[in-house]
């Protein structure tokens, strides 16, 4: 292997090395994976091969994996010598292992759109390589073979906080397609960060599904043995494969331990820590159900929370309506805020604007014009509530009943970011004034409920002793 | 043969991996606090631990094994001494920098090269020692020294990293982990393969531990310093000892590591004469008997039948009496087999693995066993194993029997064992290769200025070696020397001679005999620091206290938490002015002579009355001074 390409032919030769180390290196005519005895000022000999560098990091050390597995950099202006004694570039591959077919499985099909749920782990850079095909999962996660027949399609590769009206429409288009092909589930393969905004707009532009839809990630990232990506792949594969609900899903873990996975209505859920497993929470109602790896005592691995959902049922037909207007913002109200923000919105021809206020749903009265202006020119103003929990009511003090005047249309307990998804969804289908107010008003997937329960809102405060005491029994 | 081994004729080696907790008061990675440990916990978090693939794709061994046995992983948790980073919830924060400059200076000390720019590395475990599945670590420094017995012993590199969790209990398929000392910074010390006997094994981890004590900045205690050492024979292969807690203790085990390997070799040696020469030579046949042993008197049995469990019986081929091979005293390869099954099939209910010899020591068995022959049909050259539990741990368990026996046809596997009391190791895990290592993408690298390191240089304690050549030139006993350096004495020694002048013996042996006392007997010696020290030693050479006083004021200001002046005035020492004294002294000694009997010799005599002067002085005149004064006075009378 050792040389076996020559350099000039190495493609990245200097992958992120700039300045005095990749003058050495240009000199020496070595670069990155080749392997090196690099000597230093002080006789110490460095073997190992050489990593990329980050372009964010200084140009005066060079990166060099140790043949003992571990990385240092070394700085250009001690380096005396260096010799390349072999080369052989990383091979971002993982093997394919065919991915048994069952007749008696249920089928199922998984959309990636560049969350990685498993992945194999390039040990030279630390690098995560994503696995997705059905032979590469199959290969890092056997046990999906013992659930459903998997079959997965790459719509696209970009990271969570890139997905975008284009990649909801494409992803919308997608699922009806594998539906009408007749499988049994569709599962999403989702980065963490916008989950639960794909949830809420895949629920508007995807309605009616005959089965169910069910979006999944990984908090912890794959490559380490703790991950959460293998279990909530498992879970995800076997509820889009038997599960009861016929609705768009996230699944994700219930509790930080490897225990269960709770399925979030898609218009309902959020993401609420930066990086707890248990991030993912239904906010203003119970979720839908939990689903875990090996089945209760009655033998199914699945817990129904509620009776209120859609039901499994391969003869309904779906409607998708993947239609998106770009035009819509939501601002986030804080004390002090200006009207200024939202004149240039209207001047910029935005056509809605979602306003995330205090309280039950008030801003201050030097915005008043503002809006007043903005609805008069077109724009349509949403409410709801940056508390997320509760709902608008704006007939309780003065400011709210002046705002409803002004023809701010209050959406109960809807989250804010559902309310972005609904709002650019339902102007992507008409600007008549009425029929917005109609349809942003008229739940089609719970975005709103009539009612919240008790236990809809639970936040236990840690630190209480009737709350340790109850933390204490239970797998966190 | 195996209570004696020519180490140079077996070609035994050793290295040695040294781990040290550092004293820094935060963890390494994230803002708990280190060394503070509790036994209590007010949260459980559950896990498992998946290996990921290889390069090739694959798992490797270790990740595989690890893997097989589907450990529940139970992690405690207290508020008080663990956050979200350690459960794995919350990414890295920064590097501890007080961690990395404790590295860099203990680097320093062992004439190293400091990385010119730190990297994170990952480092995988499976056991749940850690809740990430990996370790977090750091090279800092290559390519060091330090003197060893008239040579240079290499210290291949030292690393930083986080210390891993304390194990609570590990009984069938669940373990649980308390996380207290999860995160604490650690440094790992990794020596050259240099060391040809246990007892050099022993002196060099004591060297390596005075060389960390001598930074005054690591942890001491119980656990805050533990060993792995590393171990091979001529045509054997690398174990590694884990967990050696004391270097008394690393002497026995090495010895038997040694007679472990010799004898491993043997038994291959035999395996080949019986053309078992691979691996895939060695065949195996398992069956399950549970209907035969339903009738056995043997509770282990019935315990694990009663709880649905099976009993199942392993034949493997070719391999009568090997089981029987003594590996080490009162060890045989039997023990290989039963490390092995306790360990990756979760078998852990004595006696885990029964070999058909053991099997008549039972009163009554020999009619099962004819049963069990029966069915396994063996022929005279195979032998058959027998275990119980669970089913599928038993088919694991026949598994790994068959497996150790095709190890045993190419001789020592590589091997993490775990030490025993007694000196005795069992295993643990197979020993990991550097495939499990891979960079930390997480956080961004340290870049370690030449400047920085020459401050820390410039704050560099003088290395043990050359305290210990000094102090003993000035007469120490080396043993006081060494005391001195890990205690931290050997600061104050080297401050109080040089601030007060004091004598280097009186100054070493005062502190060192005194620091121990005081310690013993339960004292706050940490009251007395090297201000302390020189106020004491400078009431004494300012002639204001004699030096027999000197461990009287200092335990009197460590107890009553006063400064030298207050301590020697609360003790009533003040040297008494010569003619004050010396009258008293006049006295005892013409009583004393009077009452001596005749064969005493002069010598004795003035020793004699010297100590009851001095004892009777309570201290307020100098002793030298008094001898001196009863000689005279005893040269007077006689005359
Ligand atoms: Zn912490």
């Amino acid at each position: 292997m050792s040389n076996s390409i020559p350099f000039n032919e190495r493609a990245d030769r200097f992958q992120g090395y700039r300045g005095p180390v990749k003058e050495i290196l240009e000199k020496h005519q070595i670069g990155v994976w080749s392997e090196v005895d690099v000597t230093n000022d002080r006789g110490s000999v460095f073997a190992g091969v050489i990593l990329p560098r980050s372009e964010t990091f200084d140009d005066l050390h060079l990166v060099v994996k140790l043949f003992n597995g571990y990385n240092i950099g070394i700085a250009a202006e001690r380096i005396v010598s260096i010799r390349e004694t072999g080369y052989k570039k990383a091979v971002y591959k993982i093997p394919e292992k065919e991915f048994p077919f069952d007749p008696q499985k249920k089928n199922v099909t998984l959309l990636g759109t560049g969350g990685t749920i498993a992945s194999r782990l390039d040990y030279r850079t630390g690098a995560v390589i994503p696995a997705f095909t059905p032979g590469e999962l199959y290969g890092a996660v056997p046990e999906l073979a013992d659930i459903a027949n998997l079959t997965t399609k790459k719509l696209f590769g970009v990271f969570s906080e890139n997905m975008g009206p284009e990649q909801y429409k494409v992803l919308a288009v997608s699922i009806g397609k594998e539906i009408a092909k007749g499988v049994d589930g569709i599962v999403v393969g989702h980065g963490t960060d916008t989950m639960s905004h794909t949830g809420a707009i895949l629920s508007f532009m995807v309605q009616n599904s005959p089965v169910p839809i069910v979006v999944v990630g990984s908090q912890r990232s794959s490559d380490r043995p703790s991950s959460d990506a293998a279990l909530n792949l498992i879970n995800a594969v076997r509820t889009a494969a038997e599960c009861d609900i016929a609705e768009v899903m996230l699944c994700m873990f219930g509790p930080t331990s490897d225990n269960y996975d709770l399925l979030h209505r898609g218009t309902r859920c959020r993401k609420m820590h930066s990086s707890y497993r248990s991030t993912f929470r239904t906010i203003g109602d119970t979720p839908l159900g939990t689903v875990i790896r090996y089945p209760n005592d009655d033998g199914s691995h699945f817990k129904y929370l509620t009776d209120d959902f859609l039901r499994r049922d391969k003869t309904r037909v779906p409607v998708i309506n993947p239609v998106f207007e770009e035009k819509v913002t939501i601002l986030y109200y804080y004390p002090g805020f200006k009207p200024d923000i939202i004149e240039g919105l209207t001047d910029m021809g935005y056509r809605g604007i979602v306003i995330a206020g205090t309280g039950l749903g008030h801003v201050n009265k030097p915005l008043y014009p503002a809006i007043k202006r903005a609805i008069q020119k077109g724009v349509t103003v949403v409410m709801t509530v940056q508390t997320l929990w509760g709902f608008t009511q704006m007939y309780v003090y003065d400011t709210g009943r002046d705002l409803l005047d002004l023809g701010i249309i209050p959406l109960d307990n809807m989250l804010p970011e559902t309310a972005y998804m609904k709002l650019a969804w339902v102007l992507g289908q008409t600007d008549d004034r009425r029929q917005i107010h109609t349809m942003m008003t008229t739940p089609i997937n719970h975005e709103t409920t009539p009612r919240e329960p008790h236990n809809g809102y639970l936040i236990l405060q840690g630190g209480l002793p009737e709350v340790d005491a109850f933390v204490q029994k239970h797998w966190k | 043969m195996l209570d004696s081994l020519d180490y140079q004729a077996v070609g035994l080696i050793s290295g040695l991996e040294v781990h040290q907790q550092l004293m820094t008061s935060e963890k390494l990675f994230c803002r708990c606090p280190a060394g503070l440990y509790t036994e209590t916990h007010d949260g459980e978090v559950l896990r498992h631990m998946r290996p990921t693939l290889s390069e090739l794709g694959e798992y490797d061994g270790t990740a595989l094994m690890e893997f097989k046995t589907k450990k529940e992983i139970i992690y405690l948790l207290n508020q008080q001494n663990v956050c979200t980073y350690e459960m794995d919830d919350t990414p890295p924060f920064l590097v501890n920098q007080e961690a990395i400059d404790v590295t860099i200076e203990l680097c320093l000390a062992m004439n190293m090269d400091v990385i010119d720019e730190v990297h994170i590395a990952r480092k995988q475990y499976l056991d749940g020692s850690i809740p990430t599945g990996f370790q977090r670590t750091a090279i800092v420094g290559v390519n060091g020294w330090i003197p060893f017995k008239g040579r240079r012993l290499t210290i291949t590199h030292v690393s930083v990293e986080e210390d891993s969790c304390r194990e609570v209990k590990d009984k069938g398929h669940q373990i649980i982990w308390r996380t207290d000392r999860l995160g604490m910074p650690l440094t790992e010390t990794v020596t050259g393969p240099e060391l040809f006997t246990p007892q050099e094994v022993r002196e060099a981890i004591l060297l390596c531990g005075l060389v960390a004590r001598s930074t005054g900045r690591v942890r001491t205690g119980i656990g805050a310093s533990r060993q792995d050492v590393n171990v091979s024979v001529r045509g054997g292969d690398r174990c590694e000892i884990k967990g050696v807690p004391r270097a008394g203790l690393a002497v026995k085990l090495v010895h038997n590591e040694g007679l472990r390997q010799c004898n491993l070799l043997k038994i291959r040696e035999e395996l080949h004469r019986r053309g078992l020469r691979t691996p895939d030579s060695v065949r195996m046949t398992a069956h399950d008997v549970s209907d035969v042993c339903a009738t056995a008197d043997l509770g282990f049995m019935q315990r694990a039948l009663q709880a649905g469990g099976k009993v199942y019986v392993v034949k493997i081929e070719g391999v009568a009496e090997i089981a029987q091979h003594l590996t080490q005293p009162d060890t045989t390869f039997l023990d290989e087999l039963r490390g092995r099954v306790r360990v990756i099939a979760c078998l852990d209910e004595a006696p885990i693995v029964l070999s058909s010899a053991a099997m008549p020591e039972f009163p009554g068995k020999h009619g099962i066993l004819e049963r069990l022959r029966k069915r396994v049909n063996p022929g005279d050259n195979d032998d058959f194993f027998i275990v119980f539990g669970p089913e599928e741990d038993c088919r694991t368990a026949a598994e790994e029997i068959r497996s150790r026996f095709a190890d045993a046809t190419a001789g020592v596997p590589k091997e993490t064992r775990q030490a025993l009391v007694g000196g005795f190791t069992t295993f643990e895990r197979i020993l990991p290769g550097p495939d499990r290592m891979y960079p930390d993408t997480d956080l961004p690298p340290t870049r370690i200025t030449r400047q920085r390191m020459e401050e820390i240089r410039s704050r560099l304690k003088p290395p043990p070696w050359e305290r210990i050549e000094r102090y003993t030139s000035w007469r120490v006993p080396e043993e006081t020397a060494c005391y001195l350096i890990r205690r931290g004495g050997a600061e104050i020694v080297d401050a109080v001679v040089e601030k007060t002048g004091v004598d280097g013996l009186l100054a070493g042996i005062v502190i060192g005999q005194q620091y121990k006392a005081l310690q013993r007997s339960g004292v706050p010696v940490q009251r007395l620091g090297v201000a302390e020290w020189i106020q004491v030693f400078d009431l004494y050479t300012d002639g204001r206290i004699p030096r027999e006083a000197i461990p009287a004021v200092a335990s009197t200001m460590a107890k009553d938490n006063l400064d030298a002046e207050g301590a020697s005035t609360a003790l009533g020492i003040a040297l008494r002015k010569h003619e004050v004294w010396a009258k008293e002294a006049d006295r005892l000694t013409f009583e004393g002579y009077r009452c001596k009997s005749n064969e005493d010799t002069d010598q004795k005599r003035v020793r004699f009355l010297t100590g009851r002067a001095v004892r009777m002085l309570k201290g307020k005149a100098p002793a030298a001074e008094v001898a001196e004064f009863i000689k005279t006075k005893l040269g007077e009378v006689a005359r």
